[in-house]
């Protein structure tokens, strides 16, 4: 690639290195027409269907679960993405986010939802051949069949691919034989086809194979008792030489663990545009009570420490859905690149997803940990009813939690950010080095005092914005020159650096969101918006700090460590600004409006 | 008041709870220039004979035209703000659905009666400047073929009606259904207005409609009970809760709602019979006290002393 070309497009994990101009980032006030009649559709469907049976939801009523997947089939809701050819609608990846985000608030309804339109459509859309998915692709997309996945086994877990779930040719070659124990299976219960990984008689990797719910020796363990998504079907699916065709093969042999990893990465940023819209159904419910409930004498809402909880759950849920449709955006134009550069469109969608596997898992982690967050002090606003199970509070807390668990876990998915990130630059694809080591040639310079600038509405934040990439660069750079093979090891300094990823790349996507915004609609009208960018940017300069500051302690010492500390603090250095008067502002535009409203 | 003529106060009615004085100027005659008028009658026929065209009596087939009225009307969760000395409603901001009565139970009746191949064409009809496109191809999204923009602002039924009625009679339609009333304005009258300016018969609140042969069975709510009327089409229906059951547009109706044709017709200008002079909010509610029923004394007490009713 040619480096002197001007302005290509951004590819996955250059965020830390490259400037992104607000014009080239999607933000969620820019959704046409017709997307906001896909989201209605969706958010009626919510309140119609689910919101009123979560209590029959959750005592996994018989049958019902699997008529609200009908349902939503009918509307069309389980086909948004699967090309039209195979009963789908053909939508684009944003798009698909926005059903996901609007559904997210639906409890264990949403789970059953993901899960089939995710890893149950999904292995055999991007990898059957074509018999394949015209067998099963169209009642999958039309809801007709439902859809699980089985790769988690009980020694097998974040490790999946050392699972011991095999499969051998039958005498006369028409068959798989696959015997082996599955866990943590979503939809098991009511699930028609399941995507299953074994591995072939002594391969090193994984295949997958489509195995429908009749096929013989397959049988289904009762129902998980969990913490919370009770009304999601979670069972143990065994196979008992499950007699499976040979032409079920999906893709080659062995390369099911390359399926699973690309799954992964689309399953890891809609869990995040899940979560986010789970964080606005829960802040609706804080703002409402709060403004409800009074206490000597007045609505809890008019009380600063209230105040500040609503606040700070928006501008959290703001800034991780401003990440989430900026990497969407992204991953759908480095998909339409590789077609119009002649990849076939399946392959497309997952080279472009997989282009952005690292945003994918820093959205995981981040928008489940805000959900976390915004439910427990959505509890905490409720006071008393929210502790109690006749409150949706106790459904929201619970249900929030696995969130942080599926999909890869938020360590593994930490681990991850990091390793995709200096995997990348070690096979050159990322140039981080150029980078790192000016940030340490500034460090032995004069500071740039930079007063002559003129200033504008985000010059401020954007400066603070290139600084946190310094600081990154600092503290990656000196893991690696100083731990170099020891690095992998040292998880904590993995995860001070995926954390200083994390809050940088949702930092830069609010920043830009806002920007644009200020831009269509004028300054006035996001004084809320600039008020919680600089809440959440000023935040995030402490946490990058602490961070930063814990990796260097762990492994730099004397004179060097004293020297990347005053970088480090540099490069973390924010103006002062009134964040306590910036949050009422945020929360007065929510208890006025009664509801999340940004 | 306007121009010193004779006014009077006709109605108190509530734009989502919020009062509205509105006049009328009694001078102006109902059927103002329409009956008269030859762009309402088409090759110079009375416009009842179109319709009965329409009913393929013989072979015993319906060849039905339905027409729907469609009016936006803000978000039944909308803070209302007025502005300009309480002479208008702030729009900023301001989430517009179709009105209920004429989404949930007009537009779904009309789609049943096509899916049952009672109707062959359904159109949809509102009035409003280009900004209410959203919403006409929302319920284009729910059922319809082709839909009707009426360019012009209006908040009369009177005027409202003038504009439906000048269009449908050019078109012909063999039943013309609207909701009981739009949700922001409560004027209800619109349905009954339409009718009479196209010398149709008419059944207001409707709740339930079945077509047999070439008549309209209506059910009505009424005092203590309820009526079954029947009517030969063509006719103008009003209706309310009970006529159909609230859908959800699915993916096919959203993505069909574009290609749809949504005709824009620039109407004959005509006055307002009414205008709106000043929006009241109704006076903010007063908290519940809730009252232990172990203890009736207390009850007694406040009754007597704070809601001085006792």
């Amino acid at each position: 690639m040619n480096a002197t070309e001007p302005m290509k497009a951004i590819k996955g994990g250059e965020f830390l290195i490259r400037e992104t101009s607000a014009e080239s980032v999607f933000i969620p006030e820019e959704w046409n027409e017709e997307q906001l009649m896909i989201a209605e559709t969706c958010t009626n469907f919510l309140a119609q269907q689910v919101t009123p049976n979560l209590q029959r939801i959750d005592e996994q009523e018989e049958g019902l679960m699997r008529h609200l997947m009908d349902e939503a089939g009918a509307l069309g809701l389980l086909g948004i993405s699967v090309p039209e050819e195979y009963g789908g609608f053909g939508k684009d990846f944003k798009t698909a986010m926005l059903v996901t985000e609007k559904l997210g608030a639906g409890h264990s309804f949403s789970v059953a939802f993901s899960a089939h339109t995710g890893i149950g459509t999904l292995p055999i859309l991007y990898y059957g051949n074509d018999a394949q998915k015209q067998k099963y692709v169209p009642k999958l997309a039309s809801g007709e069949w439902k859809g699980a996945y089985c790769l988690t086994e009980p020694a097998a877990g974040s490790d999946a691919n050392s699972g011991k779930t095999r499969a051998k040719l039958s005498a006369d070659g028409k068959y798989y034989l696959i015997t082996g124990q599955k866990m943590w299976i979503t939809n098991a219960g009511f699930a028609d086809v399941f995507t299953v990984f074994a591995k072939i008689d002594d391969d090193e990797n994984l295949s997958a194979f489509i195995v429908e719910k009749d096929f013989e020796g397959l049988s289904l363990n009762t129902e998980e008792h969990k913490m919370g998504i009770k009304g999601s079907s979670t069972r143990q699916v065994f196979f008992n030489d499950c007699k499976v065709p040979v032409e079920n093969l999906l893709s080659e042999r062995q390369n099911g663990f390359k399926i699973a990893v690309n799954i992964l990465n689309l399953g890891r940023i809609k869990l995040g545009g899940g979560t986010v819209g789970a964080s606005k159904d829960v802040i609706t419910s804080s703002v409402r009570y709060a403004n409800e409930r009074e206490q000597f004498g007045r609505a809890i809402s008019k009380y600063g420490a209230i105040k500040y909880k609503l606040a700070e759950q928006a501008i959290r849920t703001y800034a991780a859905e401003s990440a989430v449709y900026r990497a969407s955006q992204n991953m759908e134009e480095a998909t339409e690149m590789l077609i119009a550069s002649g990849i076939d469109e399946n392959k497309a969608k997952l080279k472009g997803t997989e282009q952005f596997a690292i945003e994918a898992a820093i959205l995981k982690v981040h928008a489940s940990e805000v959900l976390d967050y915004v439910t427990d002090e959505g509890v905490q606003i409720y006071g008393g009813m929210g502790y109690s199970a006749e409150a949706p509070m106790d459904r929201s807390y619970r249900d929030s939690r696995i969130n942080r668990i599926f999909e890869g876990t938020n360590e593994i998915n930490r681990l991850l950010t990091v390793d995709m990130m200096l995997k990348r630059a070690m096979k050159g694809e990322l140039d981080l080095m150029g980078p790192a080591q000016k940030v340490a040639g500034e460090l032995v310079s004069i500071p740039d005092f930079g007063a002559a600038e003129e200033e504008g509405l985000f010059t401020k934040e954007k400066k603070y914005i290139a600084n946190f990439k310094k600081a990154i660069l600092m503290v990656a750079g000196a893991a690696v020159q100083k731990l170099m093979m020891q690095l992998s090891k040292e998880q904590e300094v993995l995860m001070n650096l995926a954390d200083m990823l994390i809050e940088l790349y949702v930092s830069e996507s609010l920043q830009l969101r806002v920007e644009k915004l200020v831009g269509l609609r004028g300054e006035e009208a996001c004084k809320e918006q600039l008020d919680m960018m600089r809440v959440y940017i000023n935040d995030a300069a402490e946490h990058i700090a602490k961070s930063g500051k814990e990796a260097l302690n762990s492994f730099a010492e004397g004179d060097e460590r004293r020297m990347m500390l005053m970088g480090l603090k540099r490069f973390t250095k924010t103006e002062d600004i009134n964040t306590t008067q910036a949050r009422r502002n945020v929360a007065a535009k929510l208890i006025s409006e009664n509801k999340y409203c940004f | 008041m306007r121009g010193g003529a004779k006014e009077r106060v006709i109605a108190g009615v509530c734009l989502c709870c919020m009062l509205i004085k509105a006049e009328t100027h009694p001078s102006t005659p109902l059927k103002r220039g329409i009956a008269q008028s030859p762009a309402f009658y088409v090759n110079g026929n009375n416009p009842l004979a179109y319709f009965s065209n329409n009913i393929n009596l013989k072979n015993k087939i319906l060849i039905m035209k339905i027409l729907v009225c469609i009016s936006q009307v803000p978000d039944t969760s909308t803070k209302i703000v007025l502005k300009n000395n309480n002479t208008s409603v702030n729009s900023d901001g301001v989430t517009y659905v179709i009105n209920p009565y004429d989404e949930w139970y007009a537009l779904i009746r009309a789609i049943e009666l096509k899916e049952s191949g009672i109707a062959t064409e359904i159109h949809l009809i509102t009035v409003g400047k280009a900004d209410v496109e959203p919403v006409i191809r929302k319920a284009l999204a729910l059922g319809g073929d082709e839909a009707i923009r009426i360019d012009a602002e209006s908040n009369d039924p009177y005027e409202t009606a003038h504009y439906i009625a000048e269009y449908a009679a050019g078109v012909g339609y063999d039943l013309i259904l609207c909701g009981k009333e739009s949700i922001d304005y409560n004027n209800g009258t619109t349905g009954a207005m339409l009718a009479e300016l196209l010398d149709l018969d008419y059944i207001g609140f409707a709740t339930g409609i079945s077509i047999e042969a070439n008549a309209a069975v209506v059910n009505r709510e009424i005092e203590g009970g309820e009526e079954t009327d029947a009517c030969n089409l063509p006719l103008v229906i009003s209706c309310q809760k009970g006529v159909a059951e609230a859908r959800i547009p699915n993916m096919r109706g959203i993505m069909a709602a574009r290609t749809r044709p949504l005709k824009v017709i620039t109407p004959s200008g005509i006055a307002a019979v009414t205008e709106i002079l000043s929006y009241e909010l109704p006076p903010a509610k007063a908290g519940i006290k809730l009252v232990s029923p172990d203890d009736m004394d207390e009850l007694v007490e406040l009754l007597h002393t704070e809601a001085k009713v006792i």
